[in-house]
């Protein structure tokens, strides 16, 4: 009856603040969208290189679409060239002694530079020695012609030509960063808004002294926290249940998985931000202090999320990984959406951010003891 | 049986000491205001008493039952002294919320909103958001809210704060006609003609209380007119008595 009440009231003033309601529908699905056009296309890098007195050979060798090459004076200095023209580096030969400069203000263009050179240089021996194959070959036919006539024709070996087709596992050749980035992005923009909405609406009792007010009534303080979960829950629910639905209708998102998963998974993780928000802002004095959560605890969660593989991390860093909710919820929605994950596999991480939840179920109804004591 | 009953009340938090050796009774009827200066520990008598705190020493009982007590609460209308209200809800749902809180049927709440917004003269405006609401509304609000569901105890924090002479008068007039069905309220102010309402007096100053009875009885013993010079004779004696010690 109480939490029945504490309930209808949370969902009458969510629905009355226009302004958050729209923030915790809309701004989710704006971020992904930009997401989805920032990561979409496997974007290539382009260079642009300096070159001075490069013999031709090797500069036609060099030129590829990603490259751009530029003959500058031979007497310039390269680093002037770099600061003062704009060039991602300078190449210079002097004999059959090359010297590379790199301005390296982009690993990317730099390693784009050297592997054009090195390639540059493999197919300018490739050709210099199929010239000599040719002239040999020739060679070769004249001795023949003269053998033919003594022995008969040997049977030819044919080389074996290999022909190369690529099958994937998991996504497809045209899968792109964002495929990778969706389902983890997915996660946190549920668990970050849920996190401050929840956080902040408790903040807001406590301080406008309606919580105290709350608990001067015979209020269990459990059926205050069991009203703030049903309350935000179901605004939760409704934003995870968006934001899949829009990543699988607008950005054909192909899940391998069921769906329903990838809705239990998210349903998990904003629970756990729901708990954590109400826990959290026991220690924030106002919204600002409130706001100052989310570098400590939102934004270390994405690190963590997937997006740099958590395996090839330092021991130490693992450790932190695995007391990160959105580890294990993005992580399994990943599976989910990537690799088929059946529940019984993501089973281990709903159940541990479910342990996530409730360990700070209990800390708020602790933290509540402040203002009544029975 | 004693409404509300205190002995020998110690109460602070961690080394401070906020109220030092309180005692009270009151009975079905009293009015009893809590009178000193802000500070002095009326709030935190009054959370005491309500089981918000744990007495440090001392012992605190509401109709009989040791507090703490939640379900006891259920019993006690109380106003607290910041209007705690949601905003953005009206006037009628914040009563609503709130006598659900307290227990009531949502049938015999209906009957009582109504009685309570007249009380306090909110009828015209009881479906108006609280965000549009005056002060003085809001003060009004939150005693309509403690006066719902009938409770035999009103425990009313600064209940005079920004309301006009007039709805004063007429909200006193309706705390008698409770009194004398026998219920008991307690209440704190700084008004000193709110004092001159009740019939016990509990003097507060510096966590200690410096004078305790019935109005006429005090303004007796002090030799003096009103509430108020009872109140500056009695701060006197307790300097004299602290710089003689």
């Amino acid at each position: 009856m109480r939490i029945l009440a504490m309930f209808n009231r949370i969902v009458r003033e969510m629905l009355r603040d226009k302004r958050t309601l729209g923030l915790m529908f809309g701004a989710p699905l704006l971020i992904l969208t930009l997401i989805f056009f920032l990561f979409q296309n496997n974007q290539t890098n382009k260079a642009t290189l300096a070159v001075q007195g490069i013999d031709a050979p090797l500069q036609q060798a060099m030129k590829s679409n990603h490259l751009t090459l530029k003959t500058v004076a031979e007497n310039s200095k390269a680093t002037h060239v770099i600061r003062q023209q704009n060039s991602d580096g300078v190449l210079r030969q002097s004999g059959t002694k090359l010297t590379l400069t790199l301005a390296n203000t982009d690993e990317g263009k730099s390693a784009m530079i050297v592997a054009a050179l090195k390639q540059a240089q493999v197919k300018l021996k490739m050709q210099a020695a199929s010239t000599t194959i040719k002239a040999q070959q020739k060679a070769l036919m004249q001795m023949q012609a003269a053998l033919k006539r003594a022995v008969p024709k040997p049977a030819s070996v044919a080389a074996t030509s290999y022909t190369l087709k690529t099958h994937y596992l998991y996504s497809s050749a045209d899968g792109t960063y964002f495929d990778t980035v969706l389902p983890i992005m997915m996660g946190f923009v549920v668990f970050l808004f849920v996190f401050l909405i929840s956080g902040i609406a408790l903040l807001r009792e406590r301080t406008a002294g309606t919580l105290s007010r709350l608990l001067a009534t015979p209020i269990k303080r459990s059926e205050v926290i069991i009203g703030y979960l049903l309350g935000y829950g179901v605004f939760g629910l409704i934003q995870t249940v968006l934001v899949v639905l829009f990543a699988i209708n607008v950005f054909q998102l192909q899940v391998l998985g069921n769906v329903a998963n990838v809705l239990l998974l998210n349903l998990a993780l904003a629970l756990v931000a729901l708990t954590m928000g109400l826990f959290v802002s026991t220690f924030a004095a106002s919204e600002f202090q409130m706001m100052q959560f989310i570098p400590i605890i939102a934004i270390p969660q994405i690190f963590f999320s997937g997006l740099i593989p958590v395996a090839n991390m330092p021991n130490w860093l693992q450790i932190i990984a695995h007391v990160m909710p959105l580890y294990y919820g993005a992580n399994g929605i990943s599976n989910v959406i990537k690799k088929g994950s059946t529940l019984t596999q993501i089973g281990p991480n709903v159940l541990i951010l479910l342990l996530f939840a409730l360990i700070f179920l209990g800390a708020n109804l602790l933290t509540m003891r402040r203002y009544r004591q029975v | 049986m004693a409404t509300i009953q205190v002995t020998h009340l110690v109460q602070g938090y961690a080394t401070t000491t906020v109220l030092n050796d309180i005692n009270l009774e009151t009975n079905p009827g009293d009015i009893v205001a809590l009178i000193g200066p802000s500070g002095a520990g009326k709030t935190t008598l009054i959370k005491t008493i309500m089981g918000m705190l744990r007495p440090k020493s001392g012992r605190v009982s509401v109709f009989d039952q040791a507090m703490p007590n939640r379900a006891l609460l259920a019993h006690i209308g109380f106003m607290a002294q910041t209007d705690a209200l949601y905003t953005d809800l009206t006037g009628r749902e914040n009563l609503n919320f709130f006598g659900a809180m307290q227990g009531a049927s949502r049938l015999a709440l209906q009957a009582q909103l109504a009685h309570a917004a007249a009380v306090v003269a909110l009828t015209p405006d009881i479906d108006r958001r609280v965000s549009t609401y005056s002060g003085g509304m809001k003060r009004r609000l939150s005693l309509a809210i403690a006066l719902l569901n009938d409770p035999p105890l009103l425990i009313l924090d600064e209940p005079t704060v920004g309301i006009d002479p007039e709805l004063r008068r007429q909200i006193w007039t309706e705390l008698h006609t409770m009194a004398s069905a026998g219920k008991t309220i307690l209440l704190t102010t700084h008004v000193m003609e709110d004092a001159e309402e009740a019939t016990q007096l509990l003097m507060i100053r510096e966590g200690a209380a410096i004078a305790q009875g019935s109005p006429t009885v005090l303004r007796a013993a002090y030799h003096v007119q009103s509430i108020e010079e009872v109140f500056l004779a009695a701060g006197r004696q307790q300097d004299a008595h602290i710089s003689h010690v």
